[in-house]
């Protein structure tokens, strides 16, 4: 396996999606306006946010006429789950800091 | 993606062209210092059959040791060890082979990574249910900081 670009990684990279994912978790199914409050961010600031989870597949949505409800997906973590997942990840990054201790080395 | 045992097994291959010298990719492949640098604390030494350990902080469902034994030291050639699972995870968790290859090439050495061994059943235990994750946010963090 090539290791495409890690989707829940990556959405997991940033502070403010694993808050977003944290309150989720904890207080079940919430809309964009429950989750802007306390969030410290704007509410299109949010959406986009949970764009990112979504298409990792870390959490669910469920419109209900205009407004739409999301919640966490616990299947979601699963890719964090497999080592093999894991380490395709794991090597790239230590591929990088390889890369980078090759520049510096002498020679 | 390459198999050794094509019904039950697969392997993960990272590959990188790099603008140095043989020479110098070996030594940072072999050198404990060096591997330290850029892989993980360990007491590595480049001679068939010495045992060894990787380190890394323990972390919800791995304990961070990782237990090897060199199979196979080509100088500037190749260079494989076995990558198991250790401690009381032993007898049920991983046990995969690391083999890098280099090949001289214009300007550089092609560097090949292949993990291989993975079996269907290589799952972490205890990741991924809802109940951990509310758990275990924090060390969540502390996973995805590893892998930055």
């Amino acid at each position: 396996m090539h290791s495409a670009p890690d989707d829940v990684f990556k959405a997991l990279a940033d502070p403010t999606r694993r808050a977003l994912l944290e309150r989720l978790l904890r207080e079940g199914e919430l809309n964009v306006r429950a989750l802007t409050e306390q969030s410290g961010v704007s509410q299109p600031a949010v959406s986009k946010h949970l764009g990112v989870l979504r298409q990792a597949g870390l959490v669910l949505e469920r419109p209900q006429g205009r407004v739409v409800h999301y919640r966490a997906e616990p299947k979601g973590f699963a890719p964090l789950t497999d080592w093999m997942r894991f380490y395709a990840v794991f090597w790239e990054e230590r591929m990088d800091r390889l890369e980078n201790l090759l520049k510096r080395m002498d020679q | 993606m390459t198999t050794a045992d094509a019904t039950t097994t697969r392997a993960v291959v990272v590959e990188r062209r790099v603008p140095h010298s043989l020479d110098k990719v070996w030594r940072a492949l072999t050198q404990g210092p060096l591997l330290e640098s850029w892989l993980m604390a360990n007491d590595f030494q480049p001679v068939v059959g010495h045992r060894f350990t990787f380190r890394m902080p323990p972390m919800e469902g791995w304990n961070g040791v990782t237990d090897c034994e060199v199979l196979s030291v080509a100088p500037q050639r190749e260079l494989s060890y076995t990558w198991n699972a250790s401690g009381e995870e032993a007898a049920t968790g991983i046990r995969t082979v690391v083999t890098w290859t280099l090949e001289a090439e214009a300007g550089g050495v092609l560097v090949r990574m292949e993990q291989s061994g993975f079996r269907p059943q290589d799952k972490r235990n205890e990741m991924g249910a809802k109940y951990g994750w509310e758990r275990n946010l924090g060390q969540l963090e502390a996973v995805v900081a590893g892998m930055q």
